[in-house]
Parts: structure tokens; C-alpha cells; sequence
């Protein structure tokens, strides 16, 4: 992959630890984003690969170390810097988070009314274009309802866009498609961050989907980076680790079985009471 | 049992304080709701104009029942003439503010939670925060305006179908005279202590009815069954509270404080 | 719903929860009420007031003109003293009487007043002095009914 990507940093993950319900989801977390790039982070379900993002959006609050944002340390800012900063920053939910109330029209128009004061020709004129980009400009009249589980997560992310933000972070965007629909959002993905100038953090557990788009992945176990590189060092790498998710082998590393009592225990228990 | 019911209190009044601190966060939001008028009317049609049918129906329902109730006791009396007031008074001090803030929980504050509750499951709350939008200000504050407003509002319209109700029964089935029964309400309703008293009545439960609904949908657990539990306690919580509510007005105001 | 015609059925639903409650402010009750001109109060005392209670109508030839504030009882005298606030429209001259008297047979009770002859008027904090307690029917009844009995044991 020899496309250019500049190695300045836009997001820097230093020490990070996050706990939920005490339980550690992150300790000693380090990783970096670079400008321009699609940053593919890969983990098992459970490595907190979601939480992460919301670490960098400021939805959560760090228990240690820092996460910093265009060289702004997010859990340091004032909520209005806060939100300042979130307007540069697009997200992708999973469940494309599309507000159910309004038709697809309104829901790209939706960031451009609350944060702009844009006349409503030049408002119409921008939702088109990037109903447009996602190839959804005939579909402006429908509901969230009505839309494919692929053709919502399009609008949202021609939502995601609607502000030209600096960057996009995606979470799962290839779980629950048909392999057309994939293929599209794939496709949408790499294009709209070249085309725009964006930079993508891309959140998942589909190997060959991110290997084929990512220009650095991140490989996330037991709260820390466990590794990395590009998708070509992935594959090349015989860390028994890597080797096991990359090749999606059922046992190894990460054990097949929840940590449990012995087998045999546990049956004999069962059979005295 | 004792330790049981100890607990329950504990956990009520703690949920209480939740609910108070979720309170004070709004305020702020609250004022910047202000500025966007046209949100608030559109909660107030899904709030108030959805529920008005069922007031009007309710209200004229509970006006004829009373008329004629109220006629029978009072006919052993030979005080057939003080049906108008009997029943101003039971709809403009009690019944209007208490029975539609009732329907009003049914109706209105446990779709407010539903709604927020699924805006919260299916992420949209969570995806207006990383639109830097904030969810308090955007979907929360102009429902609770508009539910506030909206109750004063229909409980007046209660009475006043109510007080419309009981005069055709009146008037039209019992036989009595219709300027009996104008003239005697009006000598017996003060405007001061009587209707004043209903419309501050329904103020208060609006303001409650309001809060707890959208705290309860802003506080669900974001499944299927976090929402349905809260609606359901939106629903308990909101009669307890009017009918615990209007026990204490109403004794604070018949001892003229 | 398009946007205009839902904004005109909330405008109308505003409306008619404010035509509700001007509806049972005039109609159900009595706006005159509301003392809009502002009140003075009097005192009075009586002996006996019998069911009076606070909020009862003060009127003049049948037409109120103020209400029933306070009911105390005098801690030397014994004596109930009803301060009455009487709508400032209207002024009374200061050898005015008040009387306790009774709407119907079995109504409610409620202060009646009879205008003097003086050339000065009752002011705020003022004091009708000439006072007529209520009228019990009871006691009525059971003297009546007494006078009776001595009546016919004396003929018998």
C-alpha cells in the first residue's frame, strides 16, 4: 500500500486506562492515528474496541493517561471546547443511530441546522450532494424505517460527513451487511477519505474487509496493543496471537473456554447433589 | 419484612436525589430550549393536542356522572339548586386538575419515556453527544416544556367541558332550571381560592408529570425491557405523586395558607 | 403533518385551554370577586356567631360587597370579633350595624350590614359598634317549644 499518508499525528492514545465496574477494559494503552489515513483497530468482541471511541469522542473519561485529539487533550476540555471539538469529528454508530423521527432529507440536514445558520437553498443544495456521495439522493423522502440495515448506515454516514469533519471514526461498519452492501460501504469508506481529505478509524472484527482498506491496524487484547502494523506485516507476522485472529482459529492464545472449574468437577457435582 | 420495606425506602429516596440532580442538569438546558419555540410545539401537538380528545370525553363523562350523582344525593335535601356549584367545585378544585394529570401520565408522560427511552437504546441520544449536539437541550428540555404547559392547559379544558357535561344533564334530563344553576355556581366558586387553586393545582402536577417522565426514559436501561420497565414506572410514580401531591395542597389550601 | 397545519392546531389548542379557563373564571365563577379594586377591613364583635365562617359573603340589601376574613375571640370580653374586608368601592357610615343572619332556613350564614346616618365613614381598622348576634334556631325552637309547655301545664 503505497498510498500517501502524512506521519503526523492527528489522534495519540498515550498510557490509557479505562475500568468499568472495576473491571480493567484498558491498562497501559498505546497507539497513534496518522493524518490522512484509515486506522483499522481489530479485537475480539469484549476488547473494548467501541469503548475506545468513546474515549476519543469524550463521551467517556479516562482513569489514566491521555487521549489527544487534533492537539487537544479531550478529557481536559470544557464541554464547550468539548463540542467544539466533536464538530470536527464524525461517527458511525453500528446501529447508524438515524433519528427515527425525521426522513432521511432532514436527518443529513440535521447537523447543519443546529450548528450553521446556512440559508435553506444552500442547505438543500449541500444535503443532495452528500446523499449523492453514498448514492441515496433518490431515497430523501424515506423513513429510517424504511431502509436497509446497508442503506441506513449509508445516510448515517452521509450524516457523518455533512459537516466536512476531519476525521470519521466507524464502529463495525461491516457487521450485519449482505456482501453487496459490504462491499459498498467499503468501497465508500476508502473513497470519501481520500476524496475529502479525512482521516478514519475504523472499529472491527472483519479481517479481510479492513485488510483490504486499512493503511495501519491495530490488533487490541487484554487492555493493551497487543500488535500492529500494516495489513501486509499482519499477515506476515507468526505471533501466535496475530496468527489467531488474523486466521480466525477457534482455539490458541485466546482460549476457546471461559475460564471455568475442571470438567470433570463440575459433572461429579452435579451428579452427587 | 421490616429490613424489606427499609430497603425500598432507601432505594426510593435515593432514586429521588437521582432524579433532583438530573434536575439541576436540565435547568441549564431548560433556558436554551427556550430559544427554539418551534421544538416545543412540536412536543406540545404530541404532548397536549394527542390528549386532548381523551380529556374532553373524560371531562363531559365525569361532568354528566357527577350531575347526576350529585342530583340524587341532594334531591332528599330539597338542594337540587346547588347541583351547578357541587359539581363546579368538585371539577375546578379536585377532579380537573387531579383526574388529567392522571390521563396525562397515561396518555402523554409514558409515551415521553418510551420515546426517550428508545432514542436512548437505539443510540440516538448517544449519537447527538458526537454530534456535538446536546440531547438534554435538543430532546429533552422541549418535552418537558410542553409537558408542563400542556397540563394546565387540558385540566381548564376538563372542567370547563366537565361544568358543560353536568349542565345538559341538568338542565336537560333533570329538569332544573339553567339560571338556578349558573347563579348559584357563581355565588358559591371564587375565582381567588376555587379556580386558582385547580390551575395551580394542574401547574404542579404538570411540572412533576413532566420530570419524572423524562427522567425515567433518560435514565432507562437502554434494552427492550429497560424501556418497558420504565414506562411502567413513569405511569406508578407520576399517580403516586398526584394523588400524594394533591393531598397536601389540598389540605394546605382549605386551611386558607 | 406538514408544519404549519400542526403550529395552527397547537395555536388552537392554546386557545382553547384559555377560553377554558376564561369560561370558569365568568361562568362558573364570579370574577367581581376577585376584590379587583382592593378591600379595607373592619372589625365586629358579636356574642354569639353561631355557624359563621370565615369566607361567608358581608352584604348590603342582598348585594355583596365583601367577605368574612378573620374570626378571633377577644381574650378579655369573650367576645367573637370578625374582622370583615369590604370592598374599597364602597363606604359605610361609622354608625353602621352588622347583623348575623342566615340565607333559607338551613343555608349558610353570612354578615349583613345596615347603613347609619353619621357623616363619617367606617375606615380600615374601624369598628361597628352596634352588632346582632345570630340567630339559633335551636334555641329558638326549645324556647318556643319551653313557653309552650309552661303555657298549657298552666291552663291544665
Amino acid at each position: 500500500m503505497d498510498r500517501p499518508t502524512s506521519t503526523e499525528p492527528l489522534v495519540a492514545v498515550r498510557d490509557l486506562a479505562f475500568y468499568r465496574d472495576d473491571r480493567p477494559i484498558f491498562e497501559g494503552l498505546n497507539l497513534t492515528v496518522a493524518k490522512g489515513s484509515v486506522t483499522a483497530i481489530m479485537g475480539g468482541s469484549g476488547s473494548g474496541k467501541t469503548t475506545l471511541l468513546s474515549l476519543i469522542g469524550g463521551r467517556l473519561l479516562p482513569i489514566r493517561g491521555t487521549v489527544t485529539v487534533a492537539g487537544e487533550v479531550v478529557g481536559a476540555l470544557s464541554r464547550k471546547a468539548l463540542f467544539a471539538l466533536r464538530r470536527r469529528m464524525g461517527m458511525l454508530f453500528q446501529s447508524s443511530a438515524l433519528l427515527t423521527d425525521l426522513d432521511v432529507y432532514e436527518n443529513v440536514a440535521f447537523p447543519m441546522r443546529e450548528h450553521t445558520r446556512l440559508p435553506e437553498t444552500l442547505i438543500h443544495d449541500l444535503v443532495l450532494m452528500k446523499l449523492e456521495m453514498v448514492g441515496l439522493r433518490g431515497a430523501r423522502a424515506l423513513f429510517p424505517a424504511e431502509l436497509s440495515g446497508g442503506m441506513s448506515r449509508r445516510v448515517a454516514l452521509a450524516r457523518a460527513i455533512a459537516l466536512d469533519p476531519m476525521m470519521v471514526m466507524y464502529d463495525e461498519p461491516f457487521t450485519g451487511l449482505d456482501p453487496i452492501s459490504m462491499g459498498v460501504i467499503v468501497k465508500l469508506i476508502r473513497e470519501l477519505n481520500d476524496a475529502l481529505g479525512m482521516t478514519s478509524i475504523i472499529v472491527t472484527h472483519d479481517v479481510a474487509e479492513a485488510c483490504t482498506i486499512a493503511d495501519y491496524i491495530y490488533l487490541l487484547g487484554n487492555g493493551r496493543v497487543i500488535a500492529e502494523g500494516t495489513p501486509a506485516d499482519m499477515k506476515k507476522t507468526d505471533a501466535p496471537e496475530v496468527r489467531q485472529f488474523m486466521g480466525g482459529l477457534p482455539d490458541g492464545p485466546v482460549a476457546f473456554h471461559y475460564p471455568a472449574s475442571r470438567y470433570l468437577d463440575d459433572l461429579l457435582m452435579a451428579n452427587q447433589s | 419484612m421490616i429490613r424489606g420495606l427499609g430497603r425500598r425506602v432507601i432505594s426510593g429516596v435515593s432514586r429521588l436525589g437521582h432524579a433532583t440532580f438530573f434536575l439541576a442538569r436540565l435547568m441549564p438546558a431548560l433556558g436554551a430550549a427556550l430559544t427554539r419555540m418551534r421544538l416545543i410545539v412540536q412536543q406540545l401537538y404530541m404532548t397536549g393536542v394527542l390528549t386532548l380528545v381523551i380529556v374532553v370525553v373524560s371531562g363531559a363523562f365525569v361532568g354528566m356522572i357527577l350531575a347526576l350523582q350529585g342530583y340524587n344525593t341532594l334531591v332528599r335535601y330539597d338542594a337540587q339548586s346547588s347541583l351547578g356549584l357541587l359539581v363546579a367545585l368538585s371539577l375546578t378544585r379536585e377532579l380537573g386538575p387531579v383526574l388529567t394529570a392522571l390521563l396525562f401520565a397515561g396518555r402523554a408522560g409514558s409515551a415521553l419515556t418510551a420515546e426517550i427511552g428508545l432514542m436512548k437504546a437505539t443510540e440516538q441520544l448517544a449519537g447527538m453527544e458526537m454530534m456535538a449536539v446536546d440531547p438534554l437541550s435538543r430532546v429533552v428540555a422541549p418535552r418537558f416544556w410542553a409537558g408542563w404547559a400542556a397540563v394546565p392547559l387540558l385540566a381548564m379544558i376538563f372542567s370547563a367541558v366537565g361544568v358543560i357535561g353536568a349542565y345538559i344533564v341538568a338542565v336537560g334530563d333533570l329538569g332544573l332550571d339553567g339560571g338556578v344553576f349558573w347563579s348559584q355556581m357563581q355565588s358559591g366558586v371564587s375565582v381567588s381560592n376555587d379556580i386558582m387553586g385547580g390551575l395551580v393545582k394542574s401547574v404542579v402536577f404538570g411540572f412533576v408529570v413532566s420530570w419524572i417522565a423524562v427522567f425515567e426514559g433518560y435514565d432507562a436501561k437502554p434494552t427492550s425491557e429497560g424501556v418497558s420497565r420504565a414506562t411502567t414506572r413513569t405511569v406508578v410514580s407520576s399517580s403516586l405523586a398526584i394523588l400524594g401531591l394533591d393531598f397536601i395542597m389540598t389540605a394546605f389550601m382549605l386551611r386558607g395558607l | 403533518m406538514q408544519a404549519k397545519s400542526m403550529e395552527f392546531t397547537v395555536g388552537l389548542f392554546v386557545v382553547a385551554g384559555l377560553l377554558a379557563l376564561a369560561m370558569l373564571a365568568l361562568k362558573v365563577g364570579n370574577i367581581h370577586a376577585l376584590n379587583l379594586g382592593g378591600t379595607y377591613a373592619v372589625t365586629a364583635d358579636f356574642n354569639d356567631i353561631g355557624s359563621l365562617k370565615t369566607k361567608a359573603p358581608v352584604t348590603v340589601a342582598g348585594v355583596r360587597v365583601g367577605h368574612v376574613a378573620h374570626i378571633t375571640v377577644d381574650p378579655t370580653t369573650y367576645q367573637a370579633v370578625v374582622t370583615l374586608d369590604l370592598l374599597k368601592k364602597y363606604r359605610f357610615p361609622r354608625d353602621s350595624s352588622a347583623s348575623i343572619e342566615t340565607a333559607g332556613l338551613l343555608g349558610e350564614q353570612y354578615v349583613s350590614l345596615s347603613p347609619g346616618g353619621s357623616r363619617h365613614y367606617l375606615k380600615n381598622g374601624g369598628k361597628i359598634r352596634i352588632t346582632q348576634s345570630a340567630i339559633i334556631l335551636e334555641k329558638i325552637i326549645s324556647q318556643l317549644l319551653y313557653s309552650k309547655a309552661g303555657h298549657s301545664s298552666g291552663h291544665s
